[in-house]
């Protein structure tokens, strides 16, 4: 690690809602360092105040006390240069895809000329494989789908930073798998300094260097860091059985559970969110005929393994 | 449940016609059947009451009274075809007769046909619209991001809209008196009257509707715009207006029919020949047609307020982009 200045700054960093007897801190003492090319996952429950802290590293909310910086400069009003993909895609739904992305390119690039442009959007379009729908209106594309059209929007703007608040969080479980495995490719095509926001410690430890979880709020904060040094490219299916991946999964949900038990917040009241499964090789499971009722004709287990 | 492909073919009875003809029993039969009831009752009504000239008209009176003034207005075409022949036939021969000389166009001053007033209604309605839009649309953006200008706007907005279009007549017509008197007048002053009477009337739903639908966008958007800093032009342009295009159709079609609404009784009062004055007109003969001929005016009214009404439906649903999309 070069002691370069970091990205993204935070310092004593808070945010609350209202005032007087009516306030509620959201956020409280954050601090931390986004280094550059890093892939930095953020876990938190639901209602701890995620979103509040991807808006402040955006620049979309001024906190009310402490230090937010980019690139060691005071945060700058929300720029393209902080791509965001918001959790409900936030598209424009009387835009096409294409429609979408060019608003974008038009709006960044305004100083390309218009083929570089054409190209640069069909590039964007073609990198999250959605060529066939640039046609299509949101309405008319599935969740997945309008979440890759989130994230070409996003990387066509080619940001310092790219800012994901819960992306996947919408999503069925098959379709976030897919997504996961494709934001990790593209992330390790361009090496972009990555900021996520998940709900999911899977989530975070499979994509992320580095996962800090955000404890219950209310009055919300950094817990401790948490280095992934796993190998890439990661295999969901192999991380299951590694032992390191096992241990820092305990170690993030420990710690999540704890602050929940001494939080007065809404997560404290609920049970600990319990982690994704990963499906497993489900060839070598042999207890699974013993699990269901048997209503095969001659005895055997109807399940079967493509 | 009812899949059509596991119908079976030869199942006689449970024909797929079945719901067809339902479908049509219940949607054309029941306003057939309550239309022949309110036919007979209107004439029923028509054969016992007795106004001061004549009887009350009933639908067959009404009927013939409508085909008598379609002749009248293809009479009157005919007539305004042959003045101008005649006029350009006098031209050329004064034209060889004094070659330097100067030859004054006049217009054909026949009498507007019930036809070439419902022209003119329309004309004067949609005028009034279009003004009413171009003030009501920006007014409503601005009152709809700023809550300062919705505070400032709020009370005059509360204050103006209950106010009938016979209240505002006087004024406006006492108003156009006095400022528009140009050498070269484009528009009659009854026309200018009644239409602005229009715009102030009509103006308020889309004043409201376009407040509240720029109120509240998405917030999502407008982050979209914040994080790509659009400017100001380019935010109203490409995010507010289209976001809240659906609101905002939905205030025009409530302008357009209060538009229509009041046109009727402005043209009465301000004597712009239209629909409007046609009734009055009728009202004031006094002959033994004229319940008839009001009581076409007011089918006529109504068929075309319907027609208004769902033309302006087509255009707002056709900028709903589906309600699931985000």
């Amino acid at each position: 690690m070069k002691p370069a200045i970091p990205v993204i700054e935070l310092r004593g960093a808070s945010k609350g809602y209202g005032t007087g007897a009516s306030r509620s801190e959201v956020l409280t003492d954050l601090n931390l360092n986004v280094a550059e090319g890093e892939f930095l996952a953020i876990v938190g429950f639901s209602g701890s105040g995620k979103t509040t802290l991807i808006n402040l590293l955006a620049g979309l909310l001024q906190a009310d006390a402490g230090v937010v910086r980019l690139d060691g400069q005071p945060m700058p009003p929300a720029g393209p240069d902080r791509a965001l993909v918001f959790q409900n895609y936030s598209l424009l739904p009387w835009l096409t895809v294409h429609g979408n992305i060019a608003l974008a390119v038009d709006q960044v690039f305004a100083e390309w000329t218009v083929a570089r442009r054409a190209e640069h959007i069909a590039n964007s379009i073609a990198k999250v494989g959605l060529t066939p729908a640039r046609d299509k209106r949101p309405a008319q594309l599935s969740g997945g789908m309008r979440q890759r059209v989130a994230v070409a929007r996003a990387l066509a703007m080619e940001p310092r930073v790219l800012l994901l608040d819960e992306p996947l969080g919408a999503l069925d479980a098959l379709t976030r798998a897919n997504l996961q495995d494709e934001i990790s490719r593209i992330w390790q095509e361009d090496k972009k300094t990555v900021v996520l926001i998940t709900n999911d410690p899977d989530e975070a430890i499979l994509l992320a260097d580095r996962v800090i979880p955000l404890s219950a709020g209310p009055g919300a904060t950094f817990g401790p860091s948490f280095a992934i040094d796993l190998p890439r490219p990661r295999d969901r299916l192999a991380l299951n059985h590694d032992l390191r991946f096992k241990r820092l999964r305990k170690d993030l949900l420990e710690w999540l559970t704890v602050s929940a038990r001494h939080s007065s917040g809404p997560a404290a009241s609920r049970p600990a969110r319990l982690p994704a499964l990963v499906p497993a090789n489900l060839d070598q499971v042999t207890w699974i005929d013993r699990a269901f009722p048997r209503r095969g004709k001659n005895g055997e287990a109807t399940i079967k393994v493509p | 449940m009812n899949h059509p492909a596991s119908v079976p073919v030869s199942a006689g009875k449970v024909s797929r016609a079945d719901p067809i003809m339902k479908w049509l029993a219940r949607n054309v039969g029941i306003p057939t059947v309550a239309m022949a009831i309110f036919l007979g009752l209107w004439s029923l009504a028509a054969r016992n009451i007795q106004v001061s000239f004549g009887s009350l008209p009933g639908p067959v009176a009404v009927a013939t009274e409508f085909g008598r003034l379609w002749e009248q207005h293809q009479a009157e075409n005919l007539r305004e075809k042959e003045f101008y022949r005649r006029q350009a036939g006098l031209k050329t021969t004064y034209l060889a007769a004094h070659p330097h000389g100067e030859w004054k166009e006049r217009k054909y001053s026949g009498n507007p046909t019930f036809f070439k007033q419902i022209l003119t209604s329309l004309e004067t309605v949609f005028t009034g619209f279009i003004i009413a839009s171009l003030v009501a649309i920006p007014l409503g953006i601005a009152c709809g991001s700023s809550k300062s200008l919705n505070l400032a706007f709020n009370p005059f907005i509360q204050l103006f809209k209950p106010v009938s279009p016979l209240a505002w007549l006087p004024i406006v017509m006492i108003l156009v008196s006095a400022l528009y008197n140009p050498p070269n007048p484009w528009f009659e002053k009854a026309f200018l009257s009644s239409a602005l009477t229009v715009a102030l009337c009509s103006l308020w739903p889309t004043l409201i509707n376009t407040a509240v639908g720029v109120a509240s966008i998405d917030q999502d958007y407008l982050n979209v715009a914040r994080v790509l800093r659009l400017g100001w032009y380019s935010r109203i342009w490409k995010i507010v207006l289209p976001a809240s295009l659906p609101h905002i159709f939905t205030g025009l079609r409530l302008s357009l029919s209060v538009g229509w609404m009041v046109l009727i009784a402005a043209e009465m009062l301000a004597q712009n020949p239209g629909l409007g004055k046609f009734v009055w007109d009728m009202f004031q003969n006094g002959s033994s047609q004229t319940l008839a001929q009001i009581m076409v005016a007011v089918f006529t009214i109504g068929l075309i307020g319907f027609a208004l009404d769902r033309a302006m439906l087509s255009l707002q649903r056709a900028v709903s982009f589906g309600a699931a999309a985000h």
